[in-house]
């Protein structure tokens, strides 16, 4: 019985938004190709340069690489392009375990997994690559687009992002980041910033996506992420419904978010266009507001609270006016009436009471809004909204701003 | 010790014009009229064919094990998508590993394990390259001292073989004729089809790891990605008996007897994981074992999945750390709509048996070395998940 039902989930599975579309074997020149370059992938030596011709490669399985110092280059990322449809094996389309690596011009397409995983390494840079779900926003995608985990000195510029049902451009549990100029769209979220010390995000695009630009602490993780500046962005229009699989820690951002930071300390969002985002335009929020915090599951060391956060000089405009969720429709409703939207900022009013002193956190600790008559909605998380609250008093502050990131400089 | 080496020797007879000729071994050649030649040690380089090691060899109907060629199992093996597996070690004279309780032996160069994947054939079918049966029984695959290969069909053997440099993984996949196989660096895919005792057949592709998705299990340490080592050959893997051609005798000790091990303690000092296969056992015993080599050589503090927090080798704690109600991180769909990896009580909630559950790349776990789903293993970190105690008390 079990075995049926899941051979019809399968199907249906299968079925989604693909149509009856029927994925061909690969051909001989195709498998020729995979082989060829999976040899040239294990041959790498530090200083190789691997051209991957224009072209649309088909693969059935996921490409590696664990050689330092190589540099995988197409023609363009609309011309050389690795197409993982019919993937059989691999959950990666391209999986690297290797430092001193760069990627560029050259797409990923529909693989099952992730796009391109980086997993340990450093100085890497992802320059003008396009990862892609062809078929859109769908949960059958896989979860992460562009994806360097445990990585230090990580450069990921002039890349596209589309489709990953967890999100786009992701960079987990690094040190010294740089994202700039992508443009990521269709993504449950567009660029995510994870347990990651010292990330500058800036002159990117992020659109059409649940979430366009998140800054999170999750517990558990080899490091707790901070300092992470966020400006110049355009986070517009994310109002695509969240279509992560529950459980996914993306899971709990609400359709219509701008910009998010959850849990993560010292952030500062500026000079930012945020326009658009139907429940908020940027939401501060702590782990709790995500529904996975319980007894055992995270560590004890855990800090949830978003702490440090400074805004300011951002250029924001609509949004607000739909929000995600019975419970802030209701909210908006309530507060503002059918017509009205939410103020810019949303803040789940979680607070580390014990830090508090005369009822605000240390000065370093609070969240400083300097952003002409932008307003907050404190919605009273703690107290299921009971008393939300609209009080600007306790974000008037300043806060010292965080250095620009700079990467070394290549040998 | 080289002389007791020698009374092991099982018969191995090549085809081949080589021109060692080894006296004593001869005596054991009853079939062949051929020269014998010892295995072969190659210190670098990708040999094109397994036979050129000449650890084992296609005979008479018989896969053969060389002179000194050890086999041995584990208490509780990975599952391979119901592959049978033949695992055997060969080492230089005059050198021997290291006892560890708790890491893989320190090898001397010069090691060469092999791992062959084979099936046997389903009963009263014809050979057909792609019918294979779904069985445990291995009472069909041997026949004296080789397996029996009008019994059986071979897919892949891999070899591990320790270099000065370091171990170096080599994939072989086996020809039609089952006579030799050929090195296969980025690896094969296959069509098969299971085929249980009632006739029902399920198709999958059978994947042979490249040479990086070898490294994707074996290569434990992510800050050395060029360093690899056997997973299997630990104290607690190997602390069992093994029926010998000469007799039925705990693994180790063989080992040491036979000069291929050294530092072995007394035998109630050595630890022995549960044979996840036998219900006699404790259950947390045999989920745990059965997590710690289908799992814990990617889950531990240093290897490829320790950007998850998630830690399944057999040294982990039963708390957050094994996934009592922990969240995952970056799983994507593979969460299955369930909100953490093990809920106690609860396996329809728990991430772990979903993952176990799928055979989609994007979803299943482990991610690489099986296309189909173990349902006896699955139905026994079920088991485990449902005697435990408690709740996740969710806070909100």
């Amino acid at each position: 019985m079990r075995k049926l039902v899941l051979a019809a989930l399968v199907v249906t599975l299968a079925g989604c938004g693909r149509g009856a579309e029927e994925i061909k074997a690969l051909t001989a020149d195709e498998s020729a190709y995979q082989k060829h370059l999976q040899e040239q992938l294990l041959d790498a030596k530090p200083g190789s340069v691997i051209e991957i011709p224009a072209g649309k490669h088909r693969f059935d399985r996921g490409l590696t690489l664990r050689v330092n110092g190589v540099t995988i280059r197409g023609a363009g990322q609309d011309k050389s392009i690795l197409s993982f449809k019919g993937q059989v094996a691999g959950p990666e389309g391209m999986l690297v375990n290797a430092s001193d690596f760069t990627i560029e011009n050259l797409a990923i397409e529909d693989s099952k997994g992730d796009g391109l995983k980086i997993n340990d390494g450093e100085n890497i840079t992802i320059r003008g690559v396009r990862v892609e779900w062809t078929g859109g926003s769908q949960t059958t995608n896989g979860a992460y687009g562009i994806y360097p985990v445990k990585t230090r000195n990580v450069l990921i510029e002039d890349s596209i992002a589309i489709g990953a049902s967890d999100a786009g451009i992701y960079v987990g549990q690094s040190n010294t980041v740089i994202v700039r100029r992508n443009r990521a769209e269709l993504n449950v979220a567009g660029i995510e910033i994870e347990n990651t010390i010292n990330a500058d995000v800036y002159e990117n695009t992020a659109t059409k996506n649940t979430g366009g630009i998140l800054v999170f602490n999750m517990p558990n993780l080899s490091q707790p992420g901070h300092s992470t500046r966020v400006y110049k962005n355009h986070a517009v229009a994310n109002n695509t419904g969240n279509f992560a699989a529950k459980g996914a820690a993306v899971a709990s951002v609400p359709a219509g978010s701008g910009i998010v930071i959850n849990s993560n300390p010292l952030v500062e969002i500026f000079d930012n266009d945020i326009a658009d985002n139907k429940t908020a335009n940027l939401i501060i929020s702590s782990y709790f507001s995500t529904g996975y915090m319980n007894k055992y599951g995270v560590a004890e060391n855990y800090d949830p609270y978003p702490k440090g956060i400074f805004i300011y000089d951002n250029r924001f405009s609509g949004g607000g006016d739909s929000p995600d969720g019975l419970d802030l429709k209701t909210l908006k409703t309530a507060m503002f009436g059918i017509t009205g939207h939410f103020p810019n900022i949303l803040w789940d009013g979680y607070v580390d009471t014990k830090t508090l002193v005369n009822g605000l956190p240390p000065a370093e600790q609070r969240i400083c809004i300097r952003n002409g008559d932008t307003g907050i909605l404190n919605v009273d998380g703690p107290n299921k909204y009971d008393k939300p609250s609209t009080d600007m008093a306790p974000f008037q502050c300043e806060l010292t701003k965080l250095p620009a990131v700079t990467l070394p400089a290549k040998a | 010790m080289s002389e007791e080496k020698m009374q092991h020797a099982a018969r191995f007879c090549v085809n081949t014009a080589a021109a060692f000729v080894l006296a004593a071994a001869l005596v054991a050649c009853s079939q062949a009229p051929a020269p014998v030649v010892p295995v072969t040690f190659h210190a670098s380089g990708s040999p094109a064919h397994l036979s050129d090691w000449h650890v084992t060899a296609a005979l008479d109907g018989k896969l053969q094990l060389n002179a000194d060629v050890v086999p041995y199992d584990l208490n509780t093996p990975l599952f391979s998508d119901y592959a049978h597996k033949l695992r055997t070690i060969w080492m230089p004279k005059g050198v021997a590993a290291k006892y560890d309780a708790a890491q893989t032996f320190d090898f001397p160069v010069g090691t060469i394990i092999t791992k062959t994947f084979y099936y046997p054939l389903p009963k009263g079918a014809a050979r057909d390259a792609k019918s294979v049966a779904r069985s445990y029984d291995q009472s069909r695959d041997f026949a004296g001292s080789g397996l029996d290969l009008t019994q059986v069909h071979l897919i892949e053997t891999r070899v591990l073989v320790r270099r000065e440099s370091g171990w170096a993984a080599l994939p072989y996949v086996w020809n039609a004729d089952q006579t030799d196989a050929e090195l296969a660096r980025t690896g094969d895919t296959q069509a098969l089809e299971l085929v249980a005792d009632d006739g029902t057949r399920e198709p999958f592709t059978y994947v042979v790891p490249n040479e990086n998705q070898c490294a994707g299990c074996h290569g434990t340490d992510m800050k050395n990605p060029s360093l690899i080592a056997p997973i299997g050959p630990k104290a607690r893997h190997l602390n069992r008996d093994y029926a010998y051609a000469d007799g039925r005798e705990n693994q180790l000790a063989h080992l040491t007897r036979l000069g291929y091990l050294m530092g072995l303690p007394e035998a109630s000092a050595v630890p022995r994981n549960a044979d996840w296969h036998d219900a006699t056992q404790d259950v947390t015993a045999r989920a745990r074992a059965y997590l710690d080599i289908n799992c814990g050589h990617c889950h531990n503090a240093n290897g490829p999945a320790n950007t998850t927090g998630l830690s399944l080798d057999i040294f982990t704690a039963p708390d957050r750390h094994l996934g009592l109600c922990k969240p995952p991180v970056a799983a994507g769909r593979g969460t299955g709509d369930h909100k953490v990896d093990i809920v106690p009580g609860k396996p329809d909630d728990s991430i772990l048996p979903y993952r176990m559950n799928s055979s989609e790349p994007a979803v299943m776990m482990p991610e690489q070395g099986r296309s189909t789903i173990h349902r006896e293993g699955m139905e026994l970190i079920r088991a485990w998940i449902a005697a435990w105690q408690g709740n996740c008390d969710v806070a909100s």
